[in-house]
């Protein structure tokens, strides 16, 4: 073993020893082939991170109330000391930006740089979804085009006119996000000069939609059949922004930053497992590595590992603590999992992963981190093995019948069943109410209907989706009506604003 | 390209505007909990923050998902008991072991009340929200304690550090041009007979000696006048100028006697504190006394002021007295707001209450600001109470009285008390 020549001995951090640290894990990274952007890591204190905080990961963001109460939430959990503050908070743009807590130690400081700006880092720029859908160079421009479009709109249309704008795009912003088509890259620089010629522009298309000069014969006829929008449209914030009828063009703009903005973080959605996972793993390599090459010494290491080991603790179902998966612990064990496949595969990793196993680790989780999301990860690399290291079962509880019952156990016959629900149970489509814009009377009463589309017979929450009906109301300006289908049945309907007769209307043309 | 930058510098407080925008969406809630808790306070911690809780579903933010039943699946880890087609009895209630009824984040119902905290300045804003003084402020010249230092123009005399240069360039230059102008006038005369004389050739040699004798003369005293002098130059003028601020007293009076127990005590002892939090903010200078009074009255520290006890009979108006005498001695009504709060449980010397009377009419409502009286009593009202009353008659404006019976009541009354006046 070679002589130890440990960089720091104390747990007190300095600027020349965080310097230091990066040199050497950038190093490690490099080694390791982690393709990351470059790093801007930010030295706050503690307030500074609780505003970070309650911005939910925007370094910038505009100015509404939900924010506030955010703050005051977090406020209140960190003064009560029931919750430790992150130790980092990562945001996906180009620099990286990662903010390190003053108060942590060394240990905790080179602990989230390895996890934050070589893990986090390299899972945003090699990931698929990432790639695709969120542009890391300009989104810190957009959220400054953002910001100040929106206190221009407030002070131009006061603020409480925004606000109601803002509160009914925050009710369906989930519902804001295109899943399947590759959105226009577009420059933040020519974001705001196009900003004005789109107004001009939407303003008249919405015009032609609800033009009330007769239109030729032939057109009618035809319009009689054709619904609008002819396919049903999954994207609710980008419907409305291009259609609704009486949205201001301002108002049109708002809607859309909050589109952007929704886009922007849907693929952290879709990869949290992962990428808590590919980072957890590297941080955990990384410093392991350093103490392997003897940089860091044994009473760091102890440290590291208590954390660590915090950070994926995964309490049992039956536990007062056990609010779900934890992300942390999956991830990082279906990680540590896959290189073990490569490096010691037994028997049934070769038969279940013939693909992978003895192969080049590195190359496999590179790959791996590249080329999935959450539930296609899981659904390709969850072994047998980790099923049963963290004794997995999956119950089925159908409300048609009396008891809940246990679908598989960590078993032969139930592996599969297992990775097929688990991966289901990450796929957003899944998790969240499929919800579309099926029509608009475009030659009655303009109403707005969408439909629900049931999976598994799962409802709607009645008082919510009353709740964000009026906010879809509040935008679109004409009545909105909302059915949940059970393949062609109506199972619920709600009505905004709510009419008696209407409902019973909309029953009979069913 | 790595780059460690210190951040702790910056501002701390990106989130006040945010911050600011909550609490007026939620402004109603926060005023109930501040009236609240206001009354529930113990008298020593009036004016600290607060914890306000808003019911979770006043402050939910709707989203579209999924209600309870259907048909859910889902991957538990910890297995230490199941086998396959195992059935497990439903958990009643929501609290059993892994009810597997969707994501337990997306269920907003039954949660805690959203709870945070204000600080002081917050409180006390929602505290006198919409409350004021009224009856105007005087605003006078007290004391030398402040002042603001002005511009006053330019003087002849000051410390170097505030020469005026432009001035006293100035006044240089009228000087120079006052003194030398006549001599620059005539020494150009006298050139230009030179240059004649030297043209015309002629044999006239003692007037060119004469001239030339002359203009040297000229030059030399133009020379001698200094380009600036001692008196040229000129300073910035600065004066002290007294800053007028408002001061008020306030005047506590309490009866003191037997019958006021240390509940009721307590209760005006809050009052008294309302009202002093309250004009604090209104006046940058506030004086209390405390008088308090049984058979006699006496100005008492404020200690003294609620704890001690005695016992005896109840004259109001030596308080009165008192008051008026304390007025004419230390507080010009043309300098001081005068505010004056009494608390009692009505209970009076009979005949005493129409000196009371005559006392408030004549001699102290004129000079007051503002006067209330407290009765803290369930009882029947008693002369005074009723002597009062043809005091309100007479002085709508500046006279107020309520009846407390609880300390329930104190906020309540203090905000009727004090509301804004739409005339």
């Amino acid at each position: 073993m070679k002589k130890r020549l440990p960089l720091s001995t104390g747990s007190e951090w300095t600027f020349e020893l965080l310097e230091k640290y990066n040199q050497e894990i950038a190093k490690i990274a490099e080694e390791f082939g982690l393709d990351s952007y470059p790093n801007q890591i930010e030295v706050i204190n503690s307030e500074q991170m609780m505003d970070a905080y309650a911005s939910v990961g925007m370094p910038i963001g505009y100015s509404h109330w939900s924010y506030g109460k955010q703050f005051l939430n977090v406020e209140r959990s960190y003064k009560r000391g029931q919750m430790g503050l992150a130790y980092e908070i990562v945001i996906n743009s180009s620099p990286c930006i990662a903010y390190l807590m003053e108060e942590n130690t060394i240990t905790m400081q080179a602990l989230v740089i390895a996890h934050a700006c070589y893990g986090h880092n390299s899972f945003f720029k090699g990931n698929y979804l990432f790639r695709t859908w969120t542009d890391a160079e300009s989104i810190i421009d957009y959220l400054v085009f953002a910001k100040n479009y929106i206190s221009q709109c407030e002070e131009r249309y006061g603020e409480a006119n925004v606000e109601a704008i803002i509160d009914s795009c925050h009710a369906i912003m989930n519902n804001g996000v295109d899943r399947y088509k590759r959105p226009y890259p577009l420059s933040p620089v020519e974001e705001a000069e196009r900003q004005k010629e789109r107004e001009i522009y939407l303003q008249e298309q919405v015009n032609d939609l609800w033009r009330t000069i007769p239109l030729i014969e032939k057109d009618e006829e035809e319009g009689e059949k054709t619904r609008f929008p002819e396919e049903p449209q999954e994207n609710l914030l980008y419907f409305i922004e291009k259609n609704a009828p009486l949205l201001e063009p301002w108002q049109r703009e708002v809607v859309r930053i909050v589109r952007k903005i929704a886009q922007y973080f849907y693929p952290q959605r879709q990869t949290q497992v992962m990428n808590e996972g590919w980072a957890c793993f590297w941080h955990y390599f990384i410093l392991n590595t350093l103490y392997d090459r003897g940089l860091v010494t044994e009473g760091f290491m102890m440290e590291f590992m208590q954390s660590h080991s915090g950070v994926i603790y995964q309490p049992p179902y039956n536990s007062d603590y056990f609010s779900g998966v934890n992300p942390y612990t999956l991830g990082f064990h279906m990680m540590t999992d896959i290189r073990r496949i490569c490096e010691n595969p037994t028997d049934e990793d070769k038969q279940w992963f013939p693909d992978i196993a003895g192969s080049d680790w590195c190359k496999t989780l590179d790959f791996a981190m590249r080329n999935f999301k959450d539930e296609s990860f899981i659904l390709q690399y969850l072994s047998p093995h980790l099923i049963r290291e963290l004794k997995l079962f999956a119950i089925l509880d159908d409300d048609s019948r009396e008891s809940i019952e246990v679908s598989a156990i960590h078993d032969d016959l139930g592996y599969q069943h297992i990775r097929e629900t688990l991966s289901a149970q990450y796929n957003i489509g899944n998790r969240e109410p499929n919800i579309q814009v099926y029509n608009v009377d475009v030659r009655g009463d303009r109403s707005l209907t969408l439909h629900h589309s049931r999976f598994n017979r799962r409802p709607l929450d009645q008082d919510d989706t009353v709740e964000v009906l009026k906010h879809i109301h509040r935008l679109w300006g004409f009545d909105v009506h909302l059915h949940s289908l059970e393949d062609t049945k109506i199972e619920q309907s709600f009505t905004c604003p709510v009419k008696d007769t209407d409902v019973a209307k909309q029953r009979e043309i069913f | 390209m790595n780059y460690i930058i210190d951040r702790r510098l910056n501002s701390k407080k990106k989130s006040t505007v945010n911050r600011q925008r909550f609490f007026k969406r939620y402004r109603h809630h926060i005023k109930k909990a501040v009236s609240d808790a206001v009354d529930k306070r113990s008298i020593t911690d009036m004016d600290k923050g607060e914890k306000i809780s808003i019911p979770t579903k006043d402050i939910n933010e709707p989203i579209f998902h999924h209600g309870e039943g259907g048909k859910n699946t889902r991957v538990l880890p910890g297995n230490d008991r199941f086998n396959t087609g195992d059935q497990i009895s439903r958990p009643q209630g929501g609290s059993g072991q892994a009810s597997g009824k969707g994501n337990a984040s997306d269920s907003g119902k039954g949660e805690d009340d959203f709870v945070f905290q204000i600080t002081q300045e917050e409180f006390l804003n929602f505290m006198f929200e919409d409350l004021e003084l009224s009856n105007m402020v005087k605003r006078q010249l007290a004391g030398v304690d402040e002042f603001e230092i002005r511009r006053a123009g330019y003087t002849n005399e000051g410390s170097p550090g505030k020469v005026n240069i432009i001035r006293s360039l100035r006044s240089a230059n009228s000087r120079r041009i006052a003194l030398v102008g006549k001599k620059r006038r005539r020494l150009k005369e006298l050139k230009s007979e030179l240059k004649k004389l030297e043209e015309e050739e002629g044999e006239n040699s003692e007037r060119k000696l004469f001239l030339t004798q002359e203009m040297e003369e000229l030059q030399g005293k133009i020379k001698r006048v200094p380009w600036i002098d001692d008196f040229d130059l000129k300073y910035n003028l600065h004066v002290k100028f007294p800053i007028p601020h408002s001061q008020a007293v306030m005047f506590c009076i309490m009866d003191v006697s037997g019958s006021m127990d240390q509940s009721t005590k307590d209760i005006a002892k809050r009052f008294f504190l309302l009202l002093y939090l309250f004009l604090q903010r209104n006046y940058e200078k506030i004086d209390v006394v405390f008088i308090r009074h049984h058979t006699s009255a006496k100005e008492v520290s404020e200690k003294n002021f609620f704890y001690d006890r005695e016992t005896g009979g109840t004259i109001v108006s030596s308080a009165l007295h008192l008051m008026d005498e304390i007025l004419a001695e230390r507080y010009p009504q043309s300098q001081w707001n005068i505010y004056g709060a009494q608390a009692s449980d009505g209970d009076n010397w009979n005949d005493d209450s129409s000196t009371c009377y005559k006392l408030m009419t004549e001699k102290l409502l004129p000079k007051l600001q503002y006067y209330s009286y407290l009765e803290i009593t369930s009882r029947k009202h008693q002369a005074l109470w009723h002597a009062y009353e043809k005091v309100l008659e007479g002085f709508p404006q500046k006279f107020a009285m309520k009846q407390l019976e609880n300390a329930a009541d104190i906020y309540p009354v203090f905000r009727e008390l004090f509301q804004k006046k739409t005339l």
